[in-house]
């Protein structure tokens, strides 16, 4: 009995050591800034720098951006997927699981080699830029955003959900707002905070489209400063935190409805 | 001119025949079962009714008016499905709401046509539960009104109670015919449950392979099956290879024993031919101008109401089922008994 008490504890002990010490070393770090004393001069900095809240709300827009038309791609395709196109399912989930494969690096250069001569010339604006850099952001995260819709729509029955909705008398503009969105919130919300925690923290894309993104601003941190990022690290862990305690709490009630509904 | 009609429907799926050459009038207000094993094609039927799929060839029409390309958000057909498929995001009253409101109907007309419905299947204490609050036979009567608020022309029920309790099932499948004799709505409804075909509809379709093999009413189905699959399908069948004996007064030999069947026989002298019988149609003892069998018991079931018994007559197995009584002799296995049947309870089918 005590040796089977005792091994569960001793790796979850161990797990914790390995996620919290580096945590609380970084912490202790970031609080060192000022000399002999505990102080959170590096989190004022970092809070006082212009570049931090420009860049931070630039990515910010960047990333609802790409939710809303990586949403508004993925939900409709995967749903067509599911309901017309079973067969097709692995071929999608394969092209879905490219950008792990081909490097963003890659992905920006050819972005910029196909977009920046005629016809398209995109690069010259930073308006032009944006749209580009938004659909490299979808590119990223197309696994994420797919699989959180493809699971979404695996917990319930969408082709008699369609049909019901069908013959009710609705078209297919009604089904998809109406009955497939609404009971994908779980799985759409999901998707979106893993968007946003890419774009957020994404370097090489903003990088060489040279846009004032927060993830080339913490890289330049990172290389100048020693207490500011440590701040900006533990900022963004905790920033984390608050996302997932979001998703939890805004789906309470759903996972109830799809863990009962069936 | 019927109500609804299906003129010869077709559905091919990858070169074979899911339906093939489909018939059917159904009169205004009757209630029609299609019955089969799975795969035979009831569902496909349906599913070309209601629009879900398109026939190969062949016609479906309403009221006179072709149906056949019609899509089906444009079909005014109520629609049940197994599954219930209620939209777990709304409430009963939402649920049951849904249609009218896509049609951009009044909201006083919405609430007041779901409020009928709600008291229709005896609900409306639960309208603002979600789906995933209630029982399976509550989420099924919420699908069926739901069904039911839009005023469809036709209903139709895909194996509506398939996934449910034996007890909610008894109870839903009345309830079902309570409430479609009150409207007089044409229904159409699929399931592979002799019991439930027989017992709620007015005409009963017997399918197998895609093909329809007899269409009639449930007393017809069960007592006159005209093919043998109709026989086997609906009902448990006593079928014996027997040898004719005298086609005139329709004598047969059965394992050195011999009886009379329902009337003179087409086949020959000793042609071999099937005699059919329903093991109710057969009891213990002897009985004055009845037939008479001896076999040996060879297990005995109780089954509550039914006392089904297997007997070996020679080399084939003969099924009586005895009503059950708190007098009754249950029989022994091993024992030697006699069993009677009248000779009108016999038919007779070409052996195959």
């Amino acid at each position: 009995m005590r040796r089977r008490r005792f091994w569960p504890w001793f790796w979850l002990a161990l797990g914790a050591i390995y996620f919290f010490v580096p945590l609380l070393a970084t912490g202790e770090f970031s609080l060192r800034a000022q000399r002999d004393a505990f102080s959170l001069l590096a989190y004022q900095r970092v809070l006082q720098d212009n570049q931090f809240i420009s860049s931070f709300l630039f990515s910010l827009r960047m990333g609802i951006l790409t939710i809303l038309f990586g949403v508004l791609l993925i939900v409709p395709t995967t749903y067509w997927v599911h309901l017309r196109l079973p067969r097709l399912r692995p071929l999608v989930e394969l092209l879905t699981l490219l950008p792990f494969v081909i490097p963003v690096i890659v992905l920006v250069f050819g972005l910029i080699r196909t977009y920046s001569s005629p016809p398209f010339r995109m690069t010259t604006t930073p308006a032009t830029t944006d749209i580009l850099l938004i659909g490299g952001y979808m590119v990223i995260s197309l696994p994420y955003l797919y699989r959180s819709v493809d699971v979404g729509l695996r917990a319930m029955d969408v082709r008699s959900l369609t049909e019901a909705a069908q013959s009710l008398g609705a078209g297919w503009g009604t089904i998809l707002f109406r009955v497939i969105m609404p009971n994908l919130r779980t799985a759409v919300l999901t998707g979106a905070l893993l968007t946003l925690a890419i774009v957020i923290g994404e370097l090489t894309l903003a990088q060489y489209l040279a846009r004032p993104a927060f993830g080339p601003y913490m890289a330049l941190l990172g290389q100048n400063r020693a207490y500011e990022p440590a701040a900006l690290a533990i900022m963004s862990f905790g920033m984390t935190w608050a996302a997932m305690g979001l998703i939890y709490f805004l789906t309470r009630g759903q996972q109830a409805q799809i863990g009962g509904g069936h | 001119m019927a109500y609804l009609e299906l003129h010869n429907l077709s559905k091919t799926f990858g070169g074979s025949g899911a339906v093939v050459d489909f018939d059917l009038a159904v009169e205004r207000g009757e209630f029609v079962s299609f019955l089969g094993p799975s795969g035979c094609g009831k569902t496909t039927t349906l599913r070309m009714i209601a629009g879900f799929e398109l026939p190969t060839s062949g016609q479906v029409t309403l009221d006179g008016k072709d149906l056949t390309t019609k899509p089906p958000n444009q079909r005014n057909v109520g629609m049940v499905f197994q599954s219930y498929a209620l939209f777990p995001n709304m409430t009963v009253a939402k649920n049951v709401g849904f249609g009218l409101k896509v049609r951009g109907r009044p909201k006083d007309e919405v609430e007041g046509r779901v409020k009928e419905m709600l008291e229709l299947i005896k609900m409306s204490h639960l309208e603002k539960r979600f789906p995933y609050q209630l029982s399976g036979g509550q989420q099924q009567r919420v699908a069926l009104a739901r069904a039911l608020a839009i005023q469809p022309h036709v209903l139709l029920l895909d194996e509506p109670l398939s996934a449910l309790d034996a007890k909610i099932r008894v109870e839903l499948r009345a309830e079902i015919r309570r409430i479609q004799r009150e409207l007089q709505i044409t229904t159409v409804y699929v399931t592979h449950d002799q019991e439930e075909a027989l017992s709620i509809s007015d005409r009963v379709v017997v399918m197998n392979a895609g093909r329809m093999e007899q269409v009639g009413q449930p007393f017809e189905i069960y007592n006159f099956p005209r093919t043998e699959f109709v026989a086997g399908f609906v009902g448990t069948l006593n079928q014996l290879r027997v040898t004719v004996v005298e086609a005139a007064s329709g004598r047969v030999a059965f394992a050195d024993q011999s009886f009379l069947t329902s009337g003179p026989l087409e086949a020959g002298k000793g042609e071999t031919v099937l005699a059919m019988l329903r093991p109710e149609e057969l009891h213990f003892g002897v009985a004055p101008g009845e037939n008479q069998l001896d076999g040996k018991v060879e297990s005995v079931n109780f089954l509550g109401s039914l006392v089904r018994i297997q007997l070996s007559v020679g080399p084939a197995k003969v099924t009586l089922d005895a009503l059950n009584e708190r007098r009754l002799n249950l029989p022994r296995v091993g024992e030697m008994q006699t069993i009677s049947f009248p000779p009108h309870a016999v038919w007779v089918m070409p052996a195959a």
